[in-house]
């Protein structure tokens, strides 16, 4: 950052660079991340997915795109123009914004503040007035019905993830991302899943309560992503796409380019707080700022992986049993574990 | 079982079933894929499919019986009559042939691949093929033309058939005077006129069927 810093020694142009790159990584990452899931999807089913464009299909991504973005732009004439036009942008910065906290490696952070943590929360919740924008805006009641279930997930499903991440920042005494990923170098015992690096007495206790917490941030950051089985905002079986029914062509891809973005955002979320983000899993070996942003990536990546393999194992649960889980199984797990780590790091 | 023991429960029991469905997913993972890439790899097509029709139209005797099998009325045949001059060959199957056929069509369009119209012809000369990929951007080159007869051919044997005809009309008519001058020299009242054909009348055969 620094060294980039000098080199333009401006610091406006430094600022643009700087928060342009993510957006060069979510649009790179969005591509491998569709080919992935098409084929894991296809896999699963016994199928081979794209085979045609480029070797095994690797181009299809790309295609997919590009088709997406020739699309006609329709917008329904009896649609809340305004409201209906900025909806899919406001979605994508909310996802968008989030990049700014994530630690890619020890020197690349976009923005090192001290309440990253819960940025990152507020950030996700930012893209359900996105999605409530868009239901509400296309007057088509699957679209309505689809955002007004898209803001009662987004509320059910942030109390857990907030609490999953007050009991990380119990552990290591800081809501930054930056810290708390130093807080779990060297190596993969320090990793705050396994106890994080504290006495090994205390590790030893910590380490159920410290599973389950990762366990349920897992569950609530699928929930936040609008994924199967918690896709109820868009539902393609009972409400035809939900809040993206009337969406077509550059705003569609909007919408879906913020989904995908989101995927990457909730698994870095669950790295950076519980996998010990961009610090080798090895100690020392493999580690560096350059192989930061590769385990990072990687750690990520594999999480998305599980997401995917999720998505395409589980059926979509019923609206009741969604906030049957969120507030009846997941919440008084957490406050258990709040109670237990409190106790365990105060003796 | 109390409420308490339910939602533990509950909650075993979920996680359990997840697990299971995991496990048979990544199963699938690594089994191979059923997918047949199918412009490339084609799959092998039953022996006796019923796919693309054809005709043998050499073997054709013109006897219409597979049009009339058909149920969708897809196949279009006229005949021609040949002269007695005339030789059409003989078909495969040792059936003299008759007729002239300037017009075999079937709209493969309409046909159903029922195979009603094969099991009929006398000469097994109507026959299903393995051929089933025959798209096309328009829908009359789906009518296809078995008929092999040249427009003059065609012609040259209504011509032949109308001469022949004639003749035999006239033949007919010469006949016909003969037969009336002859009687009318001989005996003198009533004016015998030859019988005429008449259908032979309908006979009920009631231990038919
Ligand atoms: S296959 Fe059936 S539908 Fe097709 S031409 Fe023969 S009888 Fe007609
Ligand atoms: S049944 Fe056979 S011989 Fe008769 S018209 Fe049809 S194809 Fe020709």
């Amino acid at each position: 950052m620094e060294f980039i810093q000098t080199l333009l020694a401006n610091q406006v142009l430094v600022s643009i660079l700087l928060s342009a790159l993510p957006l060069v990584f979510i649009v790179l990452m969005v591509l491998v991340v569709l080919y992935t899931e098409m084929k894991v999807a296809a896999h699963i089913q016994d199928r081979v997915a794209y085979m045609r464009t480029g070797w095994h299909g690797v181009l299809q991504p790309i295609a997919d795109m590009l088709k997406l973005l020739q699309k006609e732009d329709i917008i329904p004439t009896k649609s809340d123009k305004l409201l209906f036009r900025t909806a899919p942008f406001i979605a994508f910065t909310g996802t968008y914004v989030a990049y700014a906290v994530l630690p890619f490696s020890s020197i690349y952070i976009g923005s090192n503040i001290n309440l990253g943590a819960f940025f990152l929360v507020a950030a996700g919740s930012f893209v359900v007035i996105g999605i409530l924008m868009a239901g509400w805006a296309s007057n088509n009641k699957w679209s309505l019905i689809g955002g007004i279930r898209s803001a009662s997930q987004m509320i059910s499903y942030e109390i857990p993830t907030a609490l999953a991440v007050i009991i990380v920042v119990m552990i290591t005494g800081s809501l930054n991302l930056q810290d708390v990923t130093k807080f779990q170098d060297g190596g993969m015992g320090n990793w705050i899943v396994f106890g994080g690096p504290l006495p090994w007495m205390q590790k030893l206790m910590l380490m159920p309560f410290t599973l389950v917490t990762f366990f349920i941030l897992f569950v609530a950051s699928i929930a936040e992503v609008n994924r199967t089985p918690f896709d109820f905002p868009e539902a393609e079986s009972e409400l035809v796409q939900g809040f993206n029914t009337e969406y077509s062509g550059m705003r569609f891809a909007m919408f879906y380019l913020s989904e995908y973005a989101n995927l990457f955002t909730v698994s870095a979320v669950v790295v950076s707080l519980f996998l010990g983000g961009w610090s080798s899993p090895f100690g020392t070996f493999m580690s560096g700022p350059l192989w930061g942003i590769f385990w990072f990536v990687v750690k990520a990546y594999m999480f998305m992986l599980i997401q995917i393999w999720i998505r395409w194992t589980l059926p979509r649960l019923r609206v009741d049993q969604l906030m049957f889980v969120s507030w009846k199984v997941l919440t008084p797990w957490l406050f258990v574990c709040i109670l237990g780590v409190g106790l365990i790091l105060v003796l | 079982m109390s409420a308490i023991k339910t939602y533990f429960y509950n909650i075993y029991h979920s996680l359990l079933t997840v697990i299971v469905g995991m496990r048979i997913t990544i199963k699938h993972i690594f089994t191979r894929s059923a997918t047949i890439q199918y412009p490339t790899v084609k799959m092998k097509i039953p022996e006796r499919g019923r796919n693309r029709l054809f005709v043998n139209i050499d073997d054709c005797i013109g006897c219409d019986q597979c049009a009339i099998a058909c149920p969708v009325d897809c196949i279009t045949i006229e005949t021609i009559k040949s002269t007695p001059d005339m030789d059409l060959g003989i078909t495969s199957k040792k059936t003299k042939k008759r007729l002239y056929i300037p017009c075999f069509d079937i709209d493969i369009a309409k046909c159903c691949y029922c195979g009603l119209c094969v099991w009929p012809c006398p000469t097994e000369c109507i026959v299903m093929t393995d051929v089933y990929e025959f798209a096309e951007y328009d829908r009359q080159n789906l009518i296809y033309s078995f008929s092999n007869m040249t427009t003059e051919e065609i012609t040259a044997a209504q011509d032949r058939l109308e001469k022949y005809n004639e003749e035999q009309a006239a033949k007919k008519a010469a006949a016909t005077v003969a037969v009336k001058e002859s009687p009318a020299s001989s005996t003198s009242a009533s004016p015998v006129t030859p019988p005429p054909i008449k259908p032979a009348p309908p006979t009920v055969e009631p231990n038919q069927g």
